[in-house]
């Protein structure tokens, strides 16, 4: 080494800065299960809890939830059926109002927007009220009387919000899409319904599909409000059991069966629109 | 250059514009154009943005409707409320800045539909006569691609193939290479050169100075809503009369 | 301002059609209806405020760097999202609430918390797990390239989190936020299953001593779609105010 001429290595050099690493992003959503199986151990834990405090000479915990299961189960059966009919209803007429969101005739389209806003703004609560109290119990049709049950009732007023969130959807996915599509089609001489239904419309349907999906979710975690009408579901049913088994222990371990009941129908929706908005949004 | 390089004046002109204007809101857009386009001829509109430019070629297949003075395509006056406007548009085909192809059909299809669905022809014929467009703006074996597969300057090919479809006699080019990479510009000039010089009325909005210079028959220059200057090419880029088109050339070219 | 006539014209109004409107022109179902409705704003007011707040500090814990802490926020979303609030409120207020009680005389329990304590805490967990996201996905959708721009302007960290990323984020999130809160106010009403008495319930009491549900059911219905309808034109305009004229996000 000679003297005189600096080492390259003790060269002053800039070294490179690194920020400090960002925080790990953390995952969209959690891992698979975990979240299942943490509402199951606290379930679980509820029971061992709860079996601790039972006095002595009283049934056991699981095997008194073990009795109680088929009629719950029957309960939330209904809730499910509740949903898919108001969601089928909803959808059947939200969609034709959504459309009439965007007619060319003022009058439809003030009346539409109308009825869109009254039933998005109206608590569901109170519109099941509405549609309990008011609807009649039985009507004619063609000579016949047809009764109309508590259930179906309820079911018609949740129907209401999702027609008017349905509509809705409808008309921002027709927003969304790009108003050159609207005049390459006018270009080429398409009619109004013609590029409505033909190139319009088609493209909408992905658009909505993770939105509709979600407000399904929405309206099945809805479902419970039904029991304060006095529908007969899981709610109601629960509360039943536990007043007719009146031991306060049982309070914990059977309202989170419930809720893990919920969870795990609910959760798998809400994963599978998150994967098809993620899908959609690549186009 | 449309063929013979010269453009038969002695009729009347296929597209005969006077004194238009338009005003979106408040803002007016077209403050008095007019201009003639006969049969055969190639014409270029260029000009600084907003002036009116893009307006003027959706005023004339009535995707705009005038407020004041006269189009006249073909005979048909464009202004007069119970024209047909499906008539119109069959003679008139337009080709956008942002190729508007429909995402969720191949590109056949796209050139299909309209024949089909609004010419109601059969659809035998209309598949044959897809297929020739196609491989006419070069893109054999692309038929079965959609649109969000194909390139930038590929899908404005098949935007031209299905404005051909329908068999117009006139075809209107708004900007069509604006939002193209410099690569794929040229393959879409040349398809429109082409188109020229097989005799169609053209009437292109460009910012292409050497494309117009070479393709068209009359130039126009716009500004702010106006027609400023006018010319064969040949005059208009070397002897530009009026300043503003002068300061125009000199920052375009 | 005396206001007899008015309630002198529902009085005539039953007399002459049988729509019997008692809210008006009966000074004590007047008292208790116009109550139930300031318990309602009040519950409502209250649990919007905490609801963006529980989200601003869930959206700031997500993005800890503790696992755990980030994990414990995702799964209270993912568990307040996936389960009916009505049974969140019942497991508060009956399950929970059983054991927050204590024996007093004669073996008779009483609770700690109220209802409308439960009623808030539990809406406002609920809205709160939403507004997590929402904030979380403004956050996220602030280009990483300003937030590198603001570094290399000399901003640390935090300020450019504070004066850059969150005025930003914020006007993301305005829609999505503005439409969970709209959502708050309509779910407020589930509190009427533990006799909070706000509207719905001190409606139910006045139809079930006067036998006028139509009546009271079409007030309700009128009232609660014009708070509602209030809501949205205040979020509306606010989010108008806030926009940055050219931004498009």
């Amino acid at each position: 080494m000679r003297r005189g001429v600096p080492n390259r290595a003790e060269l002053p050099v800039l070294l490179p800065f690194r920020l400090a690493a960002p925080a790990e992003r953390p995952p969209a959503f959690a891992p698979s299960l975990s979240w299942g199986l943490a509402l199951a151990a606290v379930f679980a834990l509820s029971v061992g809890a709860a079996e601790a405090q039972s006095g002595a000479g009283q049934p056991a915990i699981l095997a008194t939830i073990w009795k109680w299961a088929p009629l719950l189960a029957q309960g939330f059966a209904l809730n499910i059926a509740i949903s898919f009919l108001a969601m089928a209803i909803g959808t059947a007429l939200g969609a034709p109002l959504g459309l009439c969101q965007i007619s060319l005739l003022p009058p439809v389209r003030a009346g539409s927007w109308f009825v869109t806003q009254f039933f998005r703004n109206s608590p569901w609560l109170v519109l099941l009220f509405y549609c309990m109290l008011l609807l009649p119990f039985e009507v004619s049709v063609a000579g016949h009387i047809v009764p109309i049950p508590g259930w179906l009732k309820s079911t018609i007023g949740l129907s209401l919000p999702v027609m008017a969130n349905v509509s809705e959807l409808v008309r921002g996915a027709v927003r969304s899409i790009p108003y050159g599509q609207w005049e390459a089609a006018d270009a080429l001489a398409f009619s109004r319904r013609q590029i409505l239904w033909m190139i319009i419309l088609p493209q909408c349907v992905k658009r909505m599909t993770p939105p509709w999906m979600n407000l399904y979710a929405i309206l099945t975690v809805a479902t419970p409000l039904t029991s304060v009408v006095g529908v007969s579901e899981a709610m109601t049913l629960t509360r039943d059991a536990l007043a007719s088994e009146a031991r306060s222990e049982l309070l914990v371990p059977m309202y989170s069966l419930l809720l893990v009941a919920f969870f795990v129908y609910c959760y798998p929706i809400s994963r599978a629109t998150a994967a098809l908005e993620k899908r959609f949004a690549v186009k | 250059m449309s063929p013979a390089g010269h453009v038969l004046r002695t009729q009347a002109p296929l597209i005969h514009i006077a004194d238009v204007h338009k005003s979106f809101g408040k803002t007016e857009v077209l403050k008095g154009v007019s201009l003639d386009v006969a049969k055969g001829e190639v014409i270029c509109v260029i000009g600084p943005s907003g002036s009116g430019k893009s307006t003027l070629l959706r005023c004339i297949n009535a995707l705009v409707p005038i407020d004041r003075g006269s189009i006249v395509v073909d005979g048909q006056e464009v202004n007069d409320p119970r024209l047909d406007k499906l008539k119109l548009r069959r003679k008139v085909g337009m080709v956008f800045q942002q190729y508007n192809l429909f995402p969720h059909k191949t590109a056949l299809q796209n050139v299909m539909m309209a024949p089909v669905h609004v010419l109601k022809q059969d659809a035998k014929e209309v598949e044959a006569r897809a297929r020739r467009l196609i491989a006419k703006v070069r893109l054999e074996g692309k038929e079965e691609f959609y649109p969000g597969e194909l390139s930038g300057g590929q899908q404005q090919r098949v935007a031209i193939a299905r404005s051909l479809a329908m068999n117009p006699e006139i075809m209107l080019f708004d900007e069509v290479t604006a939002a193209l990479d410099p690569e794929t510009v040229k393959e879409v000039l040349v398809t429109i050169r082409e188109l020229a010089e097989e005799g169609m009325t053209c009437a292109i909005v460009t910012h292409e100075m050497g494309f117009a210079r070479e393709v068209a028959d009359h130039i126009y220059f716009t500004d702010r809503g106006v027609i400023v200057e006018h010319g064969a090419p040949k005059e208009f880029f070397t002897g530009a009369k009026d300043p503003r088109t002068r300061q125009f050339l000199s920052q375009i070219l | 301002m005396d206001f007899t006539p008015l309630w002198d014209w529902f009085r005539w109004l039953h007399g002459a059609t049988g729509i019997k409107l008692t809210i008006f022109y009966d000074s004590f179902d007047r008292w208790r209806f116009f109550n139930g409705f300031l318990t309602s704003v009040r519950l409502q007011a209250i649990c919007l405020v905490l609801s963006v707040a529980v989200g601003v500090v869930g959206a700031w814990l997500q993005g800890a760097r503790a696992r755990p802490l980030r994990w414990a926020v995702q799964g209270y979303i993912q568990i307040f999202r996936n389960t009916p609030p009505l049974v969140q409120l019942y497991f508060f207020y009956f399950a929970l609430g059983y054991y927050l009680s204590v024996e007093g005389e004669a073996g008779l329990r009483t609770a700690l918390i109220g209802n409308f304590t439960w009623a808030v805490i539990c809406l406002s967990l609920y809205a709160g797990a939403f507004n997590v996201e929402i904030f979380r996905a403004g956050i996220e959708a602030v280009p990483k390239e300003t937030v590198e721009a603001a570094e290399a302007l000399g901003y640390s960290r935090l300020r450019a989190y504070v004066f850059i990323v969150l005025p930003l984020a914020f006007r993301i999130s305005l829609p999505a936020l503005n439409n969970n809160l709209v959502n708050l106010v309509k779910t407020t009403t589930i509190s009427y299953a533990i006799a909070v008495p706000e509207m719905l319930y001190v409606a139910n009491q006045i139809w079930s001593d006067e036998v006028n549900v139509p009546e009271m059911m079409n007030v309700l219905l009128v009232i609660y779609v014009s708070l509602v309808g209030v809501v949205v034109y205040a979020m509306n305009k606010w989010e108008r105010a806030l926009r940055v004229p050219g931004y498009v996000s």
